[in-house]
């Protein structure tokens, strides 16, 4: 398979003080191949939208590359970087302030295409006419209104219509769906699916909920913490958990069916997540995980194959 | 779902519509020379002749009134400009950038804002001359920190919100940017500030008008005939209402047209 974006040893530290950093994300490497869907899911503080930002380069990582179609963003300044990042749109997770509360819908969807073309504005109200149709949503209706007159799940059509509107090949999911009632998130998740197959696109998507990214995701890559844990084939992933905090998380998904008995050796966490300035040392999962040994402090597990296409970092991979 | 601006908001706007045509028309109008003496007799009460009376100089009322308008408006409207040329370009780029031209800009900001703002005013007067241009430009050069200030933490905020990251990752350049995402939505949060600001700035003017360092006698400004008419009080006791009540209308009107434009355009992201 092509490979689309490739992720190597990223690192995104924030200054937090006189000699404090805040480690959000340490060390992370992964690659996306064409025409894939990537979940990455980690609870809140994890740095997995500090990573879909740092890919953007919104959020200018500390070291590390960022290839996309084989040039290394992080290389790239100004023109030249904006011009590279074409390819690659983004999505965020507020799906009301995302959009700027002063400007008509015509003019956010059709902003993409005033910055990069050169074409008439007749010719770009017609494409973002197109583009409201694809997505759902009535163009004589909307265009000259502001996004405050539309519901979450409406601007975030609106916030996907303008992520397409550059033909982009990878798209970035920040918690698209996560401010969205339910019934509505499995509008927005069918629309992207859809989508995702008439523009052949390859998608990060981002998430903190499990089942939301079974649903989506081709591969899932596990992150705690600023570090990866697992990454594997969503269904490998979902049947044999191999690091304890993928298995946490997966035990912590609610059972809808009340006559189901829940496993009795499911492990819940315990404690708080540890602070980003002062991560623990070794395996920085060791403070909550029921398995941890002397070498879980001494020792940093790296992230290694455990079977083909299924990697964890864990000194005591389960299964 | 827009809020009425009542009865308050259109008063106000018809007085300053009132206010600012005068002041345009005022070489058209049939007034005498504002700085004519003797055109009638002095300390003549209201008449059909001379709608307010005379001063003890024999001069128009009225005329100075309305001529004296135009100090006040050109100083209150002029110096405001100014404050946000200066003001507002550097605190949208403090706002937007942060880090060290934050810094910079903020440790200027701080500065003139720890001197004594009547002193710099005196200053600049007592070297450049009892011009309309000089008080206009001191005023607004004293005003422009605070609108700086108050810019930059309007920009800061904004800066912060999710459109102006999505704007990035469309590819915007900077420029365009702050010109389509960052400046409407401050702007906004500005617009009943300024016109507060021009109340303040009208005031400072007639204060320093009082004082006798504004633009040079003869010309009639409000605060200078304010301050003859305590002066004349034993010959003509109502000679300092007319500028007053001028100046208190004028003020009060800005002051109420600001408050309804800021309900009516209170920044609201959503209905939700």
């Amino acid at each position: 398979m092509e490979e689309i974006l490739n992720v190597k040893d990223l690192v995104v530290e924030f200054s937090a003080g006189p000699g404090k950093k805040v480690h959000a994300v340490s060390n992370i490497s992964f690659a996306l191949a064409k025409g894939e869907t990537l979940g990455l899911v980690g609870e809140s503080g994890c740095g997995k939208s500090t990573t879909g930002r740092a890919i953007m380069q919104l959020i200018k990582p500390t070291s590390g590359r960022v290839e996309f179609e084989g040039a290394d963003l992080t290389t790239l300044r100004s023109k030249k970087l904006r011009q590279a990042r074409q390819g690659i749109q983004m999505i965020f997770q507020d799906p009301i302030s995302s959009l700027n509360p002063r400007r008509k819908l015509k003019d956010i969807v059709g902003e993409p295409l005033a910055i990069w073309s050169n074409i008439s504005r007749e010719e770009r109200y017609e494409k973002v006419r197109e583009m409201f149709e694809l997505v759902g949503l009535d163009f004589e209706a909307s265009q000259d209104r502001r996004p405050h007159e539309f519901s979450g799940g409406q601007c975030q059509r609106i916030s996907i219509a303008r992520s397409l509107m550059l033909n982009p090949r990878l798209l970035i999911c920040d918690e698209p769906v996560s401010a969205l009632d339910v019934s509505v998130q499995a509008q927005i998740l069918n629309l992207l699916r859809e989508l995702k197959s008439r523009y052949e696109l390859t998608i990060l998507f981002i998430a903190h909920d499990l089942a939301v990214v079974k649903n989506i995701s081709d591969r899932v890559a596990v992150m705690y913490l600023g570090k990866m844990c697992e990454i594997s084939e969503s269904e490998t992933l979902y049947a044999t958990p191999a690091h304890p905090y993928t298995r946490a998380l997966l035990d912590a998904v609610p059972e809808p069916d009340p006559f189901v008995e829940r496993k009795s050796d499911a492990h819940h966490l315990e404690g708080e997540l540890p602070s980003v300035i002062d991560p623990p040392s070794g395996c920085r999962f060791r403070t909550r995980c029921p398995y941890s040994q002397d070498i879980c402090a001494l020792e940093e597990p790296p992230l290694r194959d455990i079977s083909p296409g299924h990697q964890v970092a864990c000194h005591f991979p389960m299964n | 779902m827009k809020t009425k601006l009542g009865i308050s908001f259109w008063l106000s706007l018809g007085w300053m519509v009132l206010v600012i045509l005068a002041a345009l028309l005022a070489n058209v109008l049939p007034l005498p020379n504002p700085n004519a003496s003797l055109v009638a007799a002095p300390n003549l009460g209201p008449s059909i002749h001379h709608l307010l009376g005379t001063d003890p100089n024999g001069r128009d009322v009225l005329s100075r009134v309305i001529f004296g308008s135009r100090v006040s408006l050109v100083v209150g409207f002029g110096s405001i400009a100014l404050g946000l040329l200066l003001g507002g370009v550097t605190g949208i780029l403090a706002g937007y950038y942060g880090k060290s031209v934050d810094f910079l800009f903020n440790s200027l900001a701080m500065i003139f804002l720890a001197y004594p703002p009547l002193i710099l005013v005196l200053a600049l007067v007592t070297f450049k001359g009892h011009s309309l241009w000089v008080i206009t430009i001191a005023i607004g050069i004293v005003g422009s920190p605070l609108i700086f200030r108050i810019v930059r933490s309007a920009t800061q905020s904004v800066a912060q919100r999710e459109y102006v990251a999505a704007s990035r990752a469309i590819g915007a350049p900077t420029w365009r940017v702050l010109a389509k995402e960052v400046f409407p939505n401050v702007a906004m949060t500005l617009v009943a500030f300024i016109f507060i600001a021009v109340g303040v700035a009208i005031l400072a003017e007639a204060a320093l008008s009082f004082l006798g360092q504004s633009v040079a006698a003869p010309t009639a400004t409000w605060g200078n005939m304010i301050n003859d008419g305590t002066n004349d009080l034993a010959q003509n006791p109502i000679l300092w209402l007319w500028p007053s009540l001028a100046l208190f209308f004028t003020i009060l009107s800005i002051n109420i047209i600001a408050d309804r434009l800021r309900v009516r355009f209170g920044v609201r992201d959503s209905f939700i």
